[in-house]
């Protein structure tokens, strides 16, 4: 079973790389981007029995490892749904 | 005295540190590698700079799940003085030894540079030689020093005197222009609670011969060297 994890800065913490980015967009003329939150997109294949099993797993491993939970959160996506094996 | 440096794949200040402690300051110094399960006969050990494991996925991050990692946990929890340099002391943010985490730096740079940093405080193990309002020159080299913590973690750590350095001018004053990398109250180092784990992105073990442009950064290894001689003959005392 395919997960996909997105792991971004939490809204409190300053994203130096995102500001960045927001500003050379808004140099090449961009000026209704309003803003960019720089983050990181994990494609993890699950070896398990079920969709809860999954669920469990992912949110494990992505608080444990994949994000850093004092200036991170996470999300997980199911592209394929999380119903086919 | 023994200090035990531990060796992650990738460290690259593990020979200064393994230099200054025994070249300069003449005290025993071994390395331990990442897979080694004890630490040994070590009295200090030094968590030294560097990139473990390519910095991948986060600075620290991996080098914190090596085995050696638990017995440094042990060793911390025991009241025995480690010290953190600059990838070292992000593996203690990552692996929970020290509060909070690392950003980017602000301005997006790997900073290679000689700063200044104020002791702020002299009652920990690594700084019992100083005094207070110190100022040493030390160099940094890092891309992600920039010390995050949240609010009510912040205000902790300075209630409670866990701020040991901070970013200064020569004169010791703490202004922005005087902060690198744009960390939270000019922070560049910090204790735990029982004020024996030390990390801190500044390079000590790099600045202890004025051969290298500065040797402040010695005064660390020898207030440790005299804080553990000093527990020494307590200990002796009470026996």
């Amino acid at each position: 079973m395919k997960a996909r994890v997105l792991v971004t800065l939490k809204p409190s913490v300053f994203d130096p790389q995102g500001r960045t980015i927001v500003e050379a967009l808004h140099s090449l003329g961009y000026s209704s981007v309003a803003d960019v939150r720089q983050g990181k997109f994990f494609e993890v294949d699950l070896e398990v029995p079920d969709r809860a099993a999954a669920e469990r797993l992912a949110a494990e491993v992505a608080d444990r490892v994949l994000a850093n939970p004092v200036i991170e959160s996470f999300r997980v996506e199911w592209p394929d749904g999380g119903g086919a094996q | 005295m023994t200090f035990g440096v531990v060796v992650f794949p990738g460290s690259n200040c593990d020979h200064d540190a393994y230099h200054a402690v025994k070249h300069v300051l003449g005290q025993h110094a071994r390395f331990i590698w990442h897979k080694e399960t004890s630490l040994g006969d070590a009295d200090v050990v030094i968590l030294p700079g560097g990139f473990s494991h390519g910095d991948y996925l986060r600075t620290g991050a991996i080098a914190r799940f090596s085995p050696v990692m638990h017995a440094v946990q042990a060793f911390a929890a025991a009241g025995r003085p480690v010290l953190g340099i600059c990838n070292g002391f992000q593996i203690m943010l990552e692996c929970g030894l020290l509060p909070g985490a690392m950003l980017r730096n602000r301005d997006l740079k790997f900073h290679c540079e000689f700063v200044c940093v104020r002791v702020e405080q002299t009652d920990t193990p690594f700084t019992s030689r100083c005094t207070t309002g110190q100022v040493l020159q030390l160099p940094v080299a890092h891309g992600e020093g920039n010390y995050y913590a949240p609010p009510e973690v912040l205000a902790k750590l300075e209630a409670e005197r866990q701020v040991i350095f901070r970013y200064a001018t020569a004169e010791g004053e703490v202004t922005d222009a005087a902060n690198p990398n744009g960390s939270l109250n000019g922070i560049a180092g910090i204790c735990n609670d029982g004020r024996n784990v030390v990390g801190l992105m500044p390079h000590p073990e790099r600045a202890c011969e004025s051969a290298l442009g500065s040797a402040d950064g010695l005064v660390l290894f020898e207030s440790v060297v005299e804080a553990l001689a000093k527990r020494g003959s307590l200990q002796a005392v009470a026996r």
